[in-house]
């Protein structure tokens, strides 16, 4: 019999109207390193967040068995008490403190009531040394890497005695030594004893490390794969992770696409720390014609959109922008939106919606000057335009003086896309617009989008959902790490071709 | 469902969707009455109110100011010392250097608008906090003031300039004691009032958009039309409507104009609301930000010279602690901490409140201690009765 740390039986977790997780069952071997595999919304952070007690007892089903004993969590307190530590993507370090006070932060050494600051920084010493990271304890956090402060995090958590470390794409963020880095480590601590659940993108980062792969989809675990017991092929994985049938229906069009409408070449980003987030990035649409924009999350393709639309995103931005055989400069929203170019945000709720505000007025956001006359709005001309995109968009409200906040994630999604289509750009850009929202109103948005090419219109539409990427596009690029890797033409669209590029595989390819 | 319950239901969501402005009402309401049964019917004397009136005319053309401020996020600490600061240059364009009223009241406008210039561009364009700008702008002034009246009070002004304050309208004909011009402009504007609403509800009965039925129609029009009468009435029995009601009157048709009616004003709304979505609607927060911080260091300036006309003079320790009373009258007439939230009427009807309960005490000869202590517990209950209504909301 196999000696399991951690095993979680008939998992499942439920929000509301959705199934995130559907009797998920998850076995992990002691001092072993294990890799959770699986799309965007797959359910590995959720099942993650099960374990570490975010999601606590009693809003899943199922057990949590650690060391033979089941396990009922109430918040992360308890979940650390037993020696499991998970580690996100996104750091939960405080910049302006030292290396020693970050990690022991929460966890202080205390003499009495006052911190036994030299215990502390000799300890953090110690714990340093078993990540081999060579920094003076008195350094501060902000004056490190990111490559460095990932292993101070590592740290930190090792400081707290952890037994089960799990760790949230963690060379997400990091370029190729840092990670390489990063993964002997994560051997080292195999070495020293300590279980570790590693969620990745990444497949050849998988094959390096893991002893096991666990493969989940929608909700569920699909396969468990064992070093010891058999050969790992990545295209398996890839098979995998991906090997669902299209059960969504996806409208049809039949749009004559035309001449190219926009056009961006040598197009290099640079975020505010100086990092390059975009990198040479060419590509074109036609008029009538829908491209998807396909990659794993972090792959950049937000922040390619952004920095398009008006340099919303990026601190420094090179390249070309080319609408219409006209070279464009557009150093706003604001310049975007009146060049003919608009943007529907990913996160509806922190960048797209005034969630205090009704209906109409977040419809008419964008579009003020076409109602106004002589520096007055006409109200009447405005409650007639969020009437018709009411009617056209079957947004479902008792009133477009309703509050938003009070609606549901599809019809608060159809607001926003309101507001965009009111501006009626030449190209508008759609970040993951039906993510969180039901089939009902996704097939929904997926005919608005159809009519609105066949206007001689153009959309490119970012997603995470390969269903959606082939159901949807005339043309497909794949983004992975900040590159434009492959742009590949609906015939050859498979969803095994679209992650085969998703994660780093294959050569670069032009369709 | 039959008529009469379709009409019951029309008021019960007239009602809720209106609460947090009926609240604001029926505290005033409250105070009023609760002042008037302690002083034995004093408070609602008409030289009495339009006293109250008088005192409350600078902290409402301030409060106009900062419940903009206030809706697009922010917070202005020093439009007490911006008051002092161009009252006292207004009295040495008078007393010192002697100028007419006209240019000279022209003049510290415009030094107002410049002070906000100042100010807009640390905190819109610049992103310091406001918090932190207008605090130091707090000293600074203060410090200015102090330095061009070398710690002396200036005065008198001319009397077209304190008319600003202590001027009421001409009388055309007493009537038994009623101010009839004053009566008139009541009866002119309940009569525009009609024909404007009347107009509205036509051209949305011609977009085929559903109108409040035509009984409700006419007993909102009634309600409006007495409330308006019975304020001008509180005046006319006495010496007339006083020029600064006059002023804080158009300033708040101009604001509320702005706020509802022009894309600046739906624009300051966004930018308090959700900064990043406006931002992305094509909103230039920084632009927006600017003109609210303009408006509120001209409005400071108007209200500094209100309140030297008032006193005839300029001190350098005037308008100190105006900001709390100008952030607090927001803060009670539904303004929310978090931005995004507030109404100029409301701002006004916050001061009227704050301004009743000074004016109250002051009646009751009640020590000043207890006028801090009052307003203190007033603001603190609007703020708490602003949140746990939104909470309900969500």
């Amino acid at each position: 019999m196999a000696d399991f740390i951690l095993e979680m039986k008939n998992i499942t977790k439920e929000f509301p109207g959705v199934k995130a997780l559907d009797a998920v069952d998850f076995k992990v071997k002691r001092g072993e390193i294990l890799c959770l595999v699986g799309e965007n919304g797959a359910g590995k952070s959720t099942l993650m967040k099960v374990l570490s007690g975010v999601h606590p007892h009693g809003t899943y089903t199922g057990d949590i068995v650690l060391n033979g004993e089941v396990q009922e969590f109430s918040n992360i307190k308890d979940s650390e008490k037993v020696g499991i530590a998970i580690i996100y993507q996104e750091l939960a370090l405080i910049p302006e403190m030292s290396v020693y006070e970050n990690i022991f932060l929460g966890n202080e050494i205390k003499k009495g009531a006052v911190i036994d600051w030299n215990e502390t920084i000799l300890k953090a010493q110690g714990v340093l040394k078993k990540v081999n990271l060579d920094v003076n304890p008195d350094t501060l956090v902000k004056e490190l890497g990111v490559g460095k402060q990932q292993l101070i995090e590592i740290a930190k958590q090792l400081a707290k005695d952890v037994k089960l470390l799990i760790l949230d794409e963690p060379t997400a963020a990091l370029n190729d030594d840092d990670s390489a880095n990063l993964l002997e480590i994560l051997k080292d601590l195999r070495n020293q004893g300590i279980t570790c659940i590693m969620i990745s993108h990444k497949l050849n980062e998988v094959m390096e490390v893991a002893n096991e792969v666990t493969v989940l989809r929608d909700g569920q675990t699909v396969a468990t794969m064992d070093r010891g017991e058999q050969e790992i092929d990545e295209n398996e994985i890839v098979r995998l992770m991906v090997g669902r049938e299209l059960t969504n229906r996806y409208p049809t069009r039949d749009v004559e696409i035309e001449d190219i409408l926009m056009e961006v070449k040598n197009w290099n980003v640079y975020d505010s720390g100086g990092k390059k987030v975009i990198d040479d990035a060419n590509f074109y649409v036609r008029r009538g014609e829908i491209i998807g924009m396909s990659g794993l999350m972090g792959a950049g393709r937000t922040e390619l959109a952004m920095s398009i639309f008006g340099k919303s995103f990026g601190s420094k931005i090179e390249g070309d922008l080319i609408l219409n055989e006209k070279r464009i400069e557009l150093n706003s929203p604001k310049q975007s939106i009146e060049a003919g170019i608009n943007y529907l945000t990913e996160d509806r709720k922190e960048k797209g919606l005034i969630l205090i505000q009704d209906i109409k007025s977040n419809i008419a956001l964008s579009s003020l000057q076409a109602i106004t006359h002589r520096n007055v709005i006409n109200d009447n001309e405005e409650i007639k335009n969020a009437e018709e995109y009411r009617t056209a968009l079957q947004i479902k409200t008792p009133s477009v003086e309703q509050k938003v906040m009070n609606l549901s994630g599809g019809n608060q999604q159809k607001v926003v896309l309101s507001k965009c289509l009111l501006t009626s750009p030449d190209v508008l850009i759609v970040d993951e617009p039906t993510r969180g929202i039901d089939v009902g109103s996704k097939y929904e948005i997926y005919g608005i989008m159809n009519e609105y090419v066949s206007r001689g219109k153009s959309i490119i539409m970012i997603s995470s959902e390969l269903p959606e990427i082939i159901g949807m596009s005339d043309r497909v690029y794949v983004m992975f790490e900040g590159k434009l890797v492959a742009e590949i033409p609906k015939e050859r669209m498979t969803q095994e071709e679209i992650m085969k590029y998703s994660i780093g595989q294959g050569e670069k390819a032009n369709g | 469902m039959d008529k009469k319950q379709k009409n019951l239901n029309t008021l019960t969501n007239l009602m809720k969707g209106n609460i947090r402005q009926y609240g604001m009402f029926i505290a005033l309401f409250v105070i009023m009455v609760i002042f008037n049964i302690l002083t034995d019917g004093i408070f609602v004397s008409a030289r009495n109110l339009t006293n109250l009136y008088l005192q409350t005319g600078y902290i409402a053309v301030l409060a106009t100011g900062m419940v903009l401020v206030i809706i697009a996020g922010h917070i202005d600490l020093s439009v007490g010392s911006i008051a002092a600061f161009t009252g006292a240059i207004a009295a040495i364009l008078q007393v010192k250097m002697g100028l007419p009223t006209i240019p000279t009241v022209l003049i510290t406008l415009l030094v107002g608008a410049l002070i906000g210039c100042w100010q807009g561009f640390w905190i819109a364009y610049r992103k310091v906090p406001a918090f932190i700008v207008t605090l130091a702008s707090m000293l600074m002034f203060r410090g200015a003031v102090i330095a061009i009246t070398r710690g002396q009070t200036i005065g008198p002004f001319s009397d077209s300039f304190n008319r600003m304050s202590v001027g009421y309208l001409p009388d055309i004909a007493n009537f038994e004691g009623i101010h009839l011009l004053s009566l008139l402009v009541g009866v002119v504007g309940v009569v525009a009032y009609a024909i404007m609403e009347f107009n509205k509800r036509e051209k949305r009965r011609g977009y085929g958009f559903e109108v409040l039925p035509i009984q409700f129609f006419i007993g909102k029009l009634i309600l409006v039309s007495g409330l308006i009468l019975a304020f001008i009435l509180s005046m006319a029995l006495y010496k007339g409507i006083p020029y600064t009601v006059i002023i804080v009157v158009l300033l708040i048709g101009l604001y509320t104009f702005i706020t509802k009616k022009t894309p600046l004003g739906r624009h300051i709304y966004a930018i308090g609301g959700n900064l990043e979505a406006a931002r992305l609607s094509g909103i230039s927060a920084r632009k927006t930000l600017f003109k609210v911080f303009v408006s509120m260091g001209t409005l400071a300036a108007l209200s500094g010279m209100i309140y030297s006309a008032r006193l005839n003079s300029a001190a350098p320790s005037a308008g100190n602690l105006f900001e709390l009373d100008a952030i607090a009258a927001s803060f009670i007439g539904g303004a929310s901490a978090s931005g995004g939230v507030g109404t100029v009427f409301g701002a006004i009807i916050g001061a009227l409140v704050m301004a009743s309960i000074n004016n109250g005490m002051s009646l009751l000869n009640l020590d000043i201690s207890y006028q801090y202590l009052i307003k203190g517990l007033v603001l603190l209950l609007a703020v708490w009765f602003d949140i746990s209504t939104r909470n309900k909301n969500k």
